[in-house]
């Protein structure tokens, strides 16, 4: 495991040509609060990195950010060299309320993306049709999202993430609303599909475990204002088997890590009240 | 409906009301209720006549065209008030004002300003009827999901889209209850107007029969209104029922 301190923006170890995405000292005052303080963050091209913290320390502001979705007060987001107005083509979002149109059934709302795009109806289920299968939900084409249980429903969000085909995936909180044992089975699937796709993906969570467990990069976000507090890469092989790795002694340090930097700031609250 | 455990039809029901009126009706008790049969044949004999159907075509006129204005002004105006905050700030409190306002006092006044013709008719059904249109319209638009509406953004929808493919599906059931309560306003609109106004259309047949004391074809004529206005509000309750799936799991 190696820990690198946050740093800012120009001393990544990385060239520009490696990374995916840069936030580059980014603000954001909501009303009169301050919801993030001057974050830098790097995302390496076809990294997992999560954003990680306690409710709070603005790491779904930061993705909406770099979705385009929210404008920050200060600061600047590059996604492959070109600084972000809005949303675009190269990411795409998946929801943590997974964000389907209950009249639609799932063909519909995972063809829905490139329906925006004015890609004609053939040609898009086709598609969705292929993305559907890819993440599990083949059968429930025909059905409306009322009918499928939250695991299912996350699913067609990301398929449906994945058909517009970009290379950056914005994922937010995910599996949050999906119960524990769905969530493994989903997180084990995700780096299956990652492992084909080649993706970039920023994911936000609040589980330590699940950051550790996912991701080439976490970020560990602080509140009061936002701000990075350190990225660490936890290094895990994960050629192995999947209740292996959750044993290993690098992904239990890893964890271990974290929690501590966490408690920290969790300690620093208390004395201050 | 269960009567000592047991299922009963709800006709059942109606029936046993209509055979209670029947029976109030032959006893005669009461001059205001005739008996429910010689109602049905009156019905007969109030439907061929030309003053029923000149009175009818009037009627449905100024409803169609009231309603029809009513519908325009009132999904923009909402969607307006919903859309654009100074819009709603502006408006929301006069149409609140209006929507729980008789609006019935207002009715001679316009006949003072525009006359006994098709205009005033028209007017009174739009202004029964436009204001919950508008309320219902400017709710259901403010309440599409946020979360919705970011989602289409993050694919990049056009504004043309969000609203066509997003927004109104998403606000289409609240859409539909204030054009239902517009509708069976817009009826009572046209039926009030023209028994002010007393020289045309079905008020005015009412209001001929009951100064006649023509008790069988004025409840004939009463039955018919009741009929459409329950015809019309069961047609937009149906598309209701139809979406309200999704209405629920929003």
């Amino acid at each position: 495991m190696q820990i690198v301190p946050n740093r800012p923006m120009g001393q990544a170890g990385a060239t520009f040509g490696d990374l995916a995405a840069q936030v580059i000292g980014i603000g954001k005052v909501f009303d009169s609060f301050r919801a993030l303080q001057d974050v830098s963050i790097d995302f390496p091209r076809g990294e997992l990195t999560s954003l990680l913290g306690p409710s709070g320390c603005g790491k779904t502001t930061t993705l909406k950010i770099i979705a385009g979705l929210t404008e920050p007060t200060e600061g600047l987001v590059m996604v492959h060299g070109q600084p972000v107005t809005g949303p675009g083509p190269e990411r795409a979002f998946v929801f943590q309320d997974f964000a389907l149109l209950p009249w639609a059934n799932v063909l519909r709302n995972v063809a829905f993306g490139l329906e925006l795009r004015g890609v004609p109806k053939n040609e898009r289920e086709e598609i969705a049709r292929r993305h559907i299968v890819e993440v599990g939900l083949d059968g429930a084409e025909e059905k409306f999202p009322r009918e499928l249980s939250g695991g299912m429903r996350q699913r067609a969000g990301l398929a449906r993430a994945l058909t517009v085909d970009a290379d950056i995936l914005l994922m937010d909180e995910p599996f949050a609303s999906v119960d524990e044992q769905n969530r493994r089975k989903f997180q084990e699937d995700l780096l299956h599909l990652l492992a084909r796709e080649k993706k970039t993906v920023i994911f936000v969570t609040h589980s330590i475990e699940e950051a550790v467990y996912i991701s080439d990069q976490v970020v560990i976000l602080t509140r009061n204002p936002g701000r990075v507090s350190r990225v660490v890469r936890p290094e895990i092989d994960r050629s192995g088997d999947f209740d292996e790795l959750r044993r290993s002694p690098a992904y239990l340090d890893s964890v271990d890590e974290i929690w501590n930097e966490l408690k920290n700031y969790l300690d620093d609250e208390e004395h201050v009240q | 409906m269960t009567l000592y455990g047991h299922q009963v039809p709800m006709w059942v029901a109606l029936f046993l009301w209509f055979a209670l009126w029947e029976i109030i009706g032959q006893m005669g008790m009461v001059m205001l209720i005739p008996p429910l049969s010689s109602i049905i044949v009156s019905f007969v004999e109030v439907t061929t006549t030309r003053s029923f159907n000149e009175a009818a075509w009037v009627s449905l006129q100024a409803f169609g065209m009231g309603m029809g204005l009513s519908l325009a002004i009132g999904l923009s105006v909402g969607f307006l008030m919903a859309r654009y905050k100074i819009v709603g700030e502006v408006m929301g409190m006069w149409i609140n004002i209006f929507e729980s306002s008789p609006i019935s006092a207002v009715v001679p006044l316009l006949l003072a300003v525009i006359g006994f013709g098709m205009q005033t008719m028209v007017v009174t059904v739009f202004l029964f009827s436009v204001w919950v249109i508008a309320l219902d319209t400017q709710v259901g638009v403010q309440h599409v999901s946020r979360s919705l509406t970011e989602m289409a953004r993050s694919f990049g929808a056009s504004r043309w889209d969000m609203y066509r493919k997003v927004v109104f599906w998403a606000a289409l059931p609240e859409i539909l209850a204030g054009i239902r309560l517009g509708t069976i306003r817009g009826v009572k609109g046209v039926i009030i107007g023209q028994l002010l106004i007393a020289i045309t259309g079905v008020g005015y047949l009412l209001e001929t029969y009951s100064r006649k004391f023509l008790m069988p074809q004025f409840w004939a004529l009463i039955l018919i209104v009741f009929g459409f206005a329950y015809v019309i509000s069961e047609a937009i309750s149906y598309v209701e029922r139809r979406i309200a799936p999704y209405a629920s799991s929003r």
